[in-house]
């Protein structure tokens, strides 16, 4: 077997992550602002609660794009299929790093899947919501019952993304590889196999099997 | 009946200042003595210097068509055909309600930008606004207008300026037919109460005052000859309260919000130091043995997520 590495992501994949991860942080950031008093302070990161008001749509809509690009190149890998229930009953397994009986999976767990998709839903209904209480263009078009849905939704799904993003955050921080796999988009053959076996096996089927001949010194 | 003291502040969390005990001033409108001749809108501008634009007719004598950034009060007219097949002209000045629980200040996101005066006056504070028009999802009334100029909410500021030095608003002043009083909340009330008894000796057998408990009172009142049915006058709520929706979204739910966030980084922690990372052994790694530095072929295999085929392999 050969020992070279695996391209988890290519560049283009990778950028397209990393621009939605900062459009997050900006937008995430400009919104708890508004979102709770005691967040306020954070209103002087963006120069002052005018300019949070004004770039908070924005940073907000720029995600959204962003994400999309993302959905785009995702979203097939990302249905629950074969092992994924198993893995989901044997979640507890999984939290203790204990490897006896979880089953393998493709290139995403259940866990990223899940996550995948309820930050579509976040996103759909923070776009949506965002549209209606956007007070410099658009909210003149609502009744105010629609704006006062919206502006609860808004925060609801704020909230749950924001929920999201922490355990999407703390996972590449506790798995080990996962950060540089985004970052500069290899993975060992190891981690691939334990991590994603099934996504292991089908990528290195298509491998020649020559191990040695193509190492240069 | 001046007031220094702000007895609450948007977007803030510790107690105001609340030592001292002021009385509560009052404007009590009389429906049942308004002729409608607008003194009081042009009062309005006149102290304030707002210069709304003429605008069009839409076929009522409401003009301008509605309160705006410059014009933060507004006559509405209302045709009105009574169960005697009378018709009654009903006549209401629109502005502020100054409630003692305002849902602007409620919902206001940026600290300081809307207060409450100890006297009852909800003023706006538009060089700490931030332009979100919150307190217009917050509004039980339909009263704040955000302005298309400078982006920041104004209206009606129960002329806190003159108050504060024991003047009455400038509407109040004007009316020519003592339809808008002023003075303390108890004194509008006992004003009111005989106002009351006369509309009813002369038939109005539902003729009312008008200081709804849903927003904890207004400190600005009405006399209308059909209490029993406000929304007769173009529209004034029967049982104004704070949606439900702006209650949840700024009741409870934010703070127990922060607290799920922190406690989501908190366990993230925890685990951490409990569980411990996931690292690869390398010695699970099946060429591991070989542990010269190795060159990255170049023309290695990219794996395409856009290929169907990548799930639902079973285990051989």
């Amino acid at each position: 077997m050969s020992d070279k590495p695996i391209l988890r992501y290519n560049a283009n994949e990778r950028t397209n992550h990393w621009i939605v991860a900062i459009l997050f942080i900006f937008a995430g950031l400009s919104g708890l602002a508004l979102f709770h008093p005691a967040l306020f302070w954070l209103s002087h990161l963006f120069g002052g609660g005018p300019w949070t008001r004004i770039l908070h749509p924005f940073l907000g809509v720029a995600m959204f794009v962003f994400f999309l690009g993302l959905v785009f190149r995702f979203w097939r890998a990302n249905f629950i299929s074969g092992n994924d229930r198993l893995w989901l009953r044997r979640i507890d397994r999984v939290m203790r790093n204990e490897e006896e009986g979880v089953p393998p999976i493709g290139k995403y767990n259940p866990g990223q899947k899940l996550l995948f998709w309820t930050l579509l839903i976040c996103m759909l209904v923070l776009l949506l919501s965002g549209i209606v209480i956007w007070r410099a263009w658009f909210s003149q078009y609502f009744d105010i019952g629609a704006i006062r849905l919206a502006t609860l939704l808004h925060a609801l799904a704020a909230f749950v993304l924001v929920l999201s993003i922490i355990v999407h955050i703390y996972a590449g921080i506790w798995i080990k590889g996962s950060v540089s796999a985004m970052m500069h988009g290899w993975v060992s053959r190891a981690w691939a196999k334990k991590h994603h076996e099934l996504w292991y096996r089908e990528v290195t089927r298509e491998d020649p099997p020559a191990p040695g001949t193509r190492k240069k010194g | 009946m001046a007031s220094q003291d702000i007895i609450a502040r948007s977007a803030t969390t510790t107690p105001p200042p609340s030592i001292r005990q002021q009385e509560e001033v009052a404007k009590l409108i009389d429906t049942t003595k308004c002729i409608g001749c607008k003194a009081c809108q042009v009062a309005c501008s006149e102290w304030n210097e707002l210069r709304d634009e003429v605008g069009h007719s839409y076929g009522t004598y409401d003009n301008p068509h509605d309160l705006s950034a410059e014009t933060w009060t507004l006559m509405r007219f209302t045709e009105h055909e009574n169960t005697d097949g009378n018709l009654e002209w009903l006549i209401r000045k629109d502005g502020c309600m100054h409630c003692a629980d305002p849902g602007c200040l409620k919902a206001c996101p940026s600290p300081g930008a809307i207060i409450k005066h100890a006297n009852g006056i909800v003023d706006f504070n538009q060089d700490h606004c931030i332009g979100c028009g919150y307190c217009i999802t917050g509004c039980p009334f339909n009263i704040p207008r955000i302005s298309q100029k400078d982006h920041k909410a104004y209206k009606c500021t129960l002329c806190s300026d003159r108050v504060a030095v024991g003047l009455e608003p400038a509407c109040v002043k004007t009316c020519p037919t003592g339809a808008i009083v002023f003075g303390s909340k108890e004194d509008m009330k006992e004003h009111a109460a005989e106002r009351i008894v006369d509309l009813k000796s002369r038939g109005f057998d539902n003729a009312g005052l008008y200081d709804p408990d849903g927003v904890g009172g207004t400190h600005v009142m009405y006399v209308l000859h059909h209490a029993d049915s406000p929304k007769l006058y173009a529209g004034l709520p029967d049982q104004p309260v704070i949606s439900p929706l702006v209650g949840l979204w700024k009741g409870v739910s934010k703070p127990l919000a922060l607290l799920a966030m922190g406690a989501a980084v908190l366990a993230g922690f925890f685990h951490y130091v409990r569980v411990g990372p996931q690292r690869v052994e390398e010695d699970e790694h099946p060429g591991a043995a070989d542990t010269s530095v190795h060159v990255v072929d170049p023309a290695v295999h990219v794996f395409d997520p856009g290929k169907p085929g990548a799930q639902g392999e079973e285990r051989p």
